[in-house]
């Protein structure tokens, strides 16, 4: 963000009152674009509306939960609805604030901003990628939304750092199956995948980081040359990565069969690590690979 | 004489537009936009500074956007759309919808959810502070409209970041969708409440142009931004209206809330007409 601010004077930063020891560094440099909103998110998307229509280049920041699901209105009929370029970064994809309990926890963020035609949908996999694709996306005339992750050290070196918008980054090749991942979910996805290898299966493992463009032509073409995909999300079922690749192996005619991996079930009051968490939803490496056994084993008996 | 006058800005002249193309569409909404004809003159005619080219010309923000035929004629006085693209108004395809779109020549933000506006319009008024712009913000909000959270919350950035050059008008019709302000949520101490947000407040009469006009040309040293509390009567200018009887529709019961609804009859287009005319 410094580096961004440094380079173009129109972006400011607005805080919905949260980020501890992560935005001083861009208060302390630019303390004149630097605005804390106070703990209300609706308003400080309008702010940003406003910023926008004046010129300004405007990142609003909170935790996933809050950045994308209260105001969802106001970036519909703000940024969305203008074309107004306003940046809007949500912390603590998925469940990675797994001990402060569902209320906390991003899982339908991408889902619900992804049907707003118009707005980029971002989700990096990693902090390389999180970089390049803040870099790729900060002069696009549109709002953005970015999910992100925030453990620097779940690195996903098969990345590459590597982010197109409209592409899928293949991070594993593999005949036997397609995996299609996206988020802090896609190392646990990997690992998944050199466990498969034991078992015999070679699995191809893609990255999705970004909607709206969806990577249609590129799922497209993974999907038409497997017959078994297996979606990995920290996401509620309907809208996210699942509803893409479902949608997209029906409207081309493929024959692929999906297995979605996703939050299916509503909260129930318990709370717990993240990795707790995804091995409840079926997310983690184990549940992966037990569901993958028990899909391919009832395709080839 | 006001060069609001001057200009054609007459109340009046807005409300005639307004019911002429409420008839033509068969629309209702006609209440809300009859009670803002004086805000809207003045504002337009008085207060608000450049040409709409210029980046520093003050903004308006509409945020009771179901008022936008009212602006709509405002634009057309004005010159700044044509007799031809006001007659698109309700038509399939048009952009002049219901509600404002900022497509509409003259017309900067869409609005048409309540409680959105201001917080656009103090982002706004953040940027030509940021951007040393001498221009300045007027919101047009409801009173009913202050039902929503997100007003507040915009009341609050603003008076913490005296952003003085934000001007609210809040039109106080005492009336909302489904009845009366005072019974649906009862706000009547609005000059206290946003008061105690940390504004200055003004109340003045909102069917008065040169009242409007010199409440926003009193120059302040206060560093508080402004809100005009301005009381209105629901359906101005059209008696019939201003009662809530539905001539029409005898068996409606008598309530200022019919004419946020209904469209005119022939007959009620004639009388409020007529009656416009003999107020000229």
């Amino acid at each position: 963000m410094c580096r961004l601010a440094a380079q173009d004077p129109r972006i400011v930063l607005l805080t919905g009152d949260l980020g501890y020891m992560v935005m001083e560094p861009f208060q302390r440099q630019f303390p004149d674009r630097f605005f804390n909103a106070g703990v209300a998110e609706q308003n400080m998307i309008g702010l940003a509306t406003g910023l926008a229509e004046a010129g300004f280049l405007p990142y609003t920041y909170s935790i996933a939960a809050f950045a994308a699901l209260r105001p969802f209105e106001f970036i519909r009929n703000g940024p969305v609805m203008h074309n107004l370029p306003v940046r809007i970064v949500g912390m603590g994809a998925g469940f990675e604030y797994g001990h402060a309990g569902p209320t906390h926890y991003g899982t339908e963020d991408i889902a619900v901003l992804r049907t707003l035609n118009g707005l980029t949908v971002v989700i990096p996999a990693d902090p390389a990628q999180t970089t390049a694709a803040m870099l790729a996306t900060s002069k696009l005339p549109g709002p953005v939304y970015y999910s992100l992750g925030k453990d620097d050290r779940a690195v996903l070196p098969e990345l590459g750092g590597q982010f197109e918008l409209g592409r899928i980054q293949i991070v594993r090749v593999g005949r036997d199956l397609a995996m299609v991942t996206m988020g802090s979910l896609a190392r646990e996805a990997l690992t998944a995948a050199s466990e498969l290898a034991v078992h015999g299966i070679e699995s191809c493992v893609a990255v999705v980081s970004n909607f709206n463009p969806d990577p249609v032509d590129d799922l497209a073409d993974l999907l038409a040359n497997h017959s078994q995909v297996i979606t990995v999300e920290a996401q509620a079922l309907s809208g996210g990565l699942a509803a893409c690749v479902g949608t997209i192996i029906a409207s081309h005619g493929l024959a692929c069969r999906l297995k979605p991996l996703a939050v299916r079930t509503p909260p129930d009051g318990t709370s717990g690590s993240q990795q707790d968490r995804w091995r409840k939803h079926g997310l983690d490496r184990a549940s992966i690979v037990s569901s993958v056994l028990t899909t391919v084993r009832a395709a080839y008996p | 004489m006001l060069s609001t006058l001057d200009k054609g800005l007459y109340p009046n002249a807005i409300r005639r537009l307004i019911l002429d193309q409420s008839k033509r569409a068969n629309v209702g909404h006609i209440g809300s936009c009859l009670c803002v004809a004086e805000i809207l003159a003045a504002l337009y005619g008085e207060v608000i500074k450049g040409n709409p080219g210029d980046p520093d010309r003050d903004r308006f923000v509409l945020s009771k956007g179901h008022a936008a035929l009212a602006l709509y004629a405002v634009l057309r006085l004005r010159g700044q759309i044509t007799d031809e693209e006001l007659n698109t108004f309700y038509c399939d395809g048009s952009f002049l919808g219901v509600h404002p779109e900022r497509a509409v020549p003259g017309i900067d933000f869409s609005t048409g959810s309540l409680g959105h506006g201001l917080s656009i319009a103090a982002g706004a008024a953040l940027a030509a502070r940021m951007q040393e712009s001498r221009r300045r913000l007027f919101c047009l909000i409801s009173d009913a409209e202050c039902n929503e959270g997100s007003v507040w919350e915009a009341a609050m950035f603003a008076a913490h970041h005296k952003l003085h050059n934000l001007h609210v008008i809040i039109d106080a019709n005492g009336q909302q969708a489904f009845g009366l302000t005072r019974d649906v949520l009862n706000a009547s101490n609005l000059n206290e409440r946003w008061n105690s947000f940390g504004w200055r407040v003004s109340e003045v009469d909102g069917h008065s142009v040169s009242a409007l006009v010199n409440v926003f040309s009193s120059g302040s040293s206060d560093s508080a931004p402004h809100v005009a509390i301005a009381k209105t009567t629901f359906g101005r200018g059209v008696s019939f209206m201003e009662q809530g009887r539905p001539l029409s529709q005898a068996h409606l019961p008598v309530h200022p809330i019919n004419w946020h609804y209904l469209p005119m009859s022939d007959q009620e287009y004639e009388i409020a007409r007529a009656e416009l005319e003999r107020a000229r």
